[in-house]
């Protein structure tokens, strides 16, 4: 069993996807996608349900074959080999754990398989890792759901793979303990050093976590790179609504002055800076994300590098502690959504105000209707509708 | 006095009617049950310890005994039978590890790959029980038919000499393993099937995912997670095969050589009217499948059965 096992790293080794398609009866849950994670870093595959994050992680783990494309691990093509020859591990949503074994005859399950001597000390030390270590001898059943998650954590890295799958494994855990589960897991992936990719709906979680988050819709990757930059530079329309919040003005592109690139919007006219726009000319979508935006009372000056809107009627605020959430409604505009910290007065709804921000904050995306819609909001609007 | 009447809090007193309504309301369900055992299966045991230790006094004609303390039906029986009653069991066993060979990978099929497609599933479950809609008498009488010597199988095996020119397949040990797997084959395949359908393939990805190829996967997991369905169903197999008197009977597929525990007892009730042999013989067997029963589910484990 071991010498078919190769290629076990005690750190993590590189990752790569070329070209990698999965099709099924009637549809293609993942299409053409390609990305390297480099050895020792934690890359999040994230994506609403459906899109193919799950899918893109049972072919890495070879619990399902591509229909073309390649897979390489440290760059060795693992595409056509078994789920059990390759030197990947995965945490299950559903955990998995063997409800028939004891918790540490579940950890040492992998060391046994590959034949590794010590593999009931190594269990050991691994459950310590995760603080288990005096709960060894009882049954997965008889565990919280966070312990269960810890074993199934202990199970999978105690093989020192050399890449780490995580399918949402906080899935079930609820939000307290996922908040701390995620800085233990960013700990622990730090302590030993593997390749971690982690697949989550949660847009918090994988970019207080990862170094390199992927956006999937629909079976592609619609943008890659560390957190902040997707952030701050949405590349996609689905990026912008489905990575926290943004307000968003379709416009066409009228010219360019200076560095910015002049949108008409309605009868507005918004400026993007020509670096922060990929559409340079016809449709184009202007966005602004709602905490860079300050609200005032009197109309400001509109420069080269302040855009301004306004004047509109703030229609709801909500007070959340640290901020307070404004809609305010301009006339030929959507409703924009406006973060204001809580250091001064809170501007009452009903009240006449003008938008403003640095035009360095304002991004440009392709026109496109593909928005991200939480299903909540679908639920809420639908309630709405029918009031 | 008044202050207790509007005290709300938990109290012993006040739960403990309802709670003897309930454990009377229980025993009063299991009345028709209690009687039902008590009558049919309570006092015709008694009655066979009672036959079991009879004698037939000086002079009596065949069949007439009287109430006595014979404790030498026993020896006799086992003496005289000894014989049969390892016979019953190797048969027994043989049959049981045929039927769990084939009903294993029928309940597999059945409950796994067929998970997908719940109206196949339903349609399968019906084909395995499908032969109990004609009583296993006849089935076993076409059994005799097929396996005839001037049958098709002996006349097609002896024509391609997989079979010597004389040789039978009824009568033999081979013929009435093969019929006792024959019949007990649903009452395997059936605890199977509940076991393994509830089966968590999840459990096996994790197995793969763990190095475990699919043979450990399979040993590993599977196995153990489906060990209650593997002892129901050889249980429910094994003890009724034991003590079957049809099969191995020389009106169906077997021959005074093949007689088994069944087959003496039947024989010694209706034909020898020897009753009291009879009777020591049915408690012998008993007995005997009791102690293997328990011996076999302790060995297996019971706790850790889920």
């Amino acid at each position: 069993m071991s010498d078919s096992v190769s290629g076990f790293a005690q750190g993590g080794a590189d990752l790569e996807l070329v070209g990698v398609s999965k099709q099924f009866p009637g549809f293609t849950a993942v299409d053409n996608v390609s990305f390297t994670v480099p050895a020792g870093s934690f890359f999040a595959l994230l994506g609403p349900s459906g899109c193919g994050k799950t899918t893109t992680l049972r072919l890495i783990s070879g619990l399902e074959e591509p229909t073309s494309g390649k897979i390489l691990v440290g760059g060795k093509d693992v595409s056509t080999t078994k789920p059990h020859q390759r030197p990947i591990n995965t945490v299950f949503q559903s955990y998995a754990l063997f409800p028939h074994m004891t918790v540490l005859e579940n950890v040492a399950f992998g060391l046994k398989q590959r034949g590794v001597k010590d593999a009931i000390q190594l269990a050991h030390e691994a459950l310590t890792l995760v603080e288990l270590d005096h709960l060894a001898d009882r049954k997965p059943m008889q565990l919280s759901g966070g312990q269960q998650q810890r074993v199934a954590l202990a199970r999978a890295v105690v093989n020192r793979p050399a890449l780490l799958l995580l399918d949402e494994p906080l899935g079930a855990l609820d939000l307290k303990l996922r908040r701390q589960m995620q800085i233990e897991l960013k700990s622990i992936q730090s302590e030993v050093g593997l390749t971690f990719l982690h697949v989550t709906h949660d847009q918090e979680e994988a970019m207080t976590m990862a170094d390199t988050v992927a956006v999937m819709n629909k079976g592609k990757i619609e943008q890659m790179g560390p957190p902040a930059e997707l952030y701050e530079l949405p590349a996609t329309r689905f990026v912008a609504t489905f990575l926290g919040q943004s307000n968003l003005f379709d416009g066409v592109v009228s010219g360019t002055s200076g560095k910015n690139v002049r949108v008409t919007v309605g009868k507005m006219t918004l400026e993007v800076p020509t670096s922060r726009t990929k559409v340079t000319t016809g449709d184009i979508t202007v966005g602004v994300r709602p905490e860079k935006i300050e609200i005032s009372r009197k109309e400001p000056t509109a420069s080269a590098t302040r855009s301004v809107i306004g004047p509109g009627t703030v229609t709801d605020t909500s007070f959340t502690g640290v901020s307070t959430q404004y809609v305010v409604d301009v006339p030929g505009l959507n409703k924009l959504t406006v973060f204001e910290q809580n250091d001064g007065d809170i501007v009452a709804a009903g009240s006449k105000v003008w938008l403003s921000w640095a035009t360095e904050y304002s991004f440009g995306i392709p026109f496109d209707t593909d928005q991200f819609v939480d299903s909540d909001t679908t639920t809420r609007s639908l309630a709405v509708a029918k009031r | 006095m008044s202050l207790t009447a509007f005290s709300h809090g938990p109290s012993g007193v006040t739960v403990e009617p309802g709670a003897q309504k309930k454990s009377r309301m229980a025993w009063f369900l299991l009345l028709p049950g209690l009687v039902y055992l008590g009558l049919f299966f309570i006092t015709p045991l008694i009655s066979l310890v009672i036959t079991a230790f009879k004698e037939a006094p000086p002079g009596a004609f065949i069949g007439e005994y009287v109430t006595a303390f014979r404790w030498e039906n026993y020896t006799e029986v086992l003496s005289l039978y000894g014989d049969h009653s390892i016979r019953s069991f190797l048969y027994a066993a043989a049959a049981t590890l045929i039927a769990l060979a084939i009903g294993y990978p029928l309940a597999y099929f059945i409950g796994v790959r067929l998970r997908p497609y719940p109206l196949w599933q339903s349609l399968a479950l019906v084909l395995v029980i499908a032969p109990f809609f004609i009583s296993f008498l006849l089935r076993t009488v076409a059994w005799k038919q097929l396996l005839a010597d001037e049958g098709f199988i002996v006349g097609t095996m002896k024509a391609w000499s997989i079979l010597p020119p004389d040789a039978h397949i009824t009568g033999t040990s081979i013929s009435v393993i093969f019929g006792l797997a024959y019949n007990f084959i649903p009452f395997m395949t059936l605890p199977l099937y509940s076991s393994i359908e509830r089966l968590d393939l999840r459990l096996l990805e994790a197995g793969n995912d763990l190095y475990a190829g699919s043979f450990t996967s399979f040993r590993k997991i599977t196995v153990p997670l489906t060990m209650p369905g593997i002892i129901s169903g050889t249980l429910l197999t094994f003890i009724p095969a034991a003590g079957d008197y049809v099969n191995a009977s020389a009106n169906f597929l077997g021959s005074t050589s093949t007689t088994m525990i069944g087959n003496v007892i039947e024989a010694n009730f209706l034909v020898l009217q020897n009753y009291p042999h009879a009777a020591s013989m049915s408690l012998i067997l008993m007995s005997a499948i009791l102690i293997l029963v328990s011996a076999y589910v302790f060995k297996s484990g019971t706790d850790d059965l889920l």
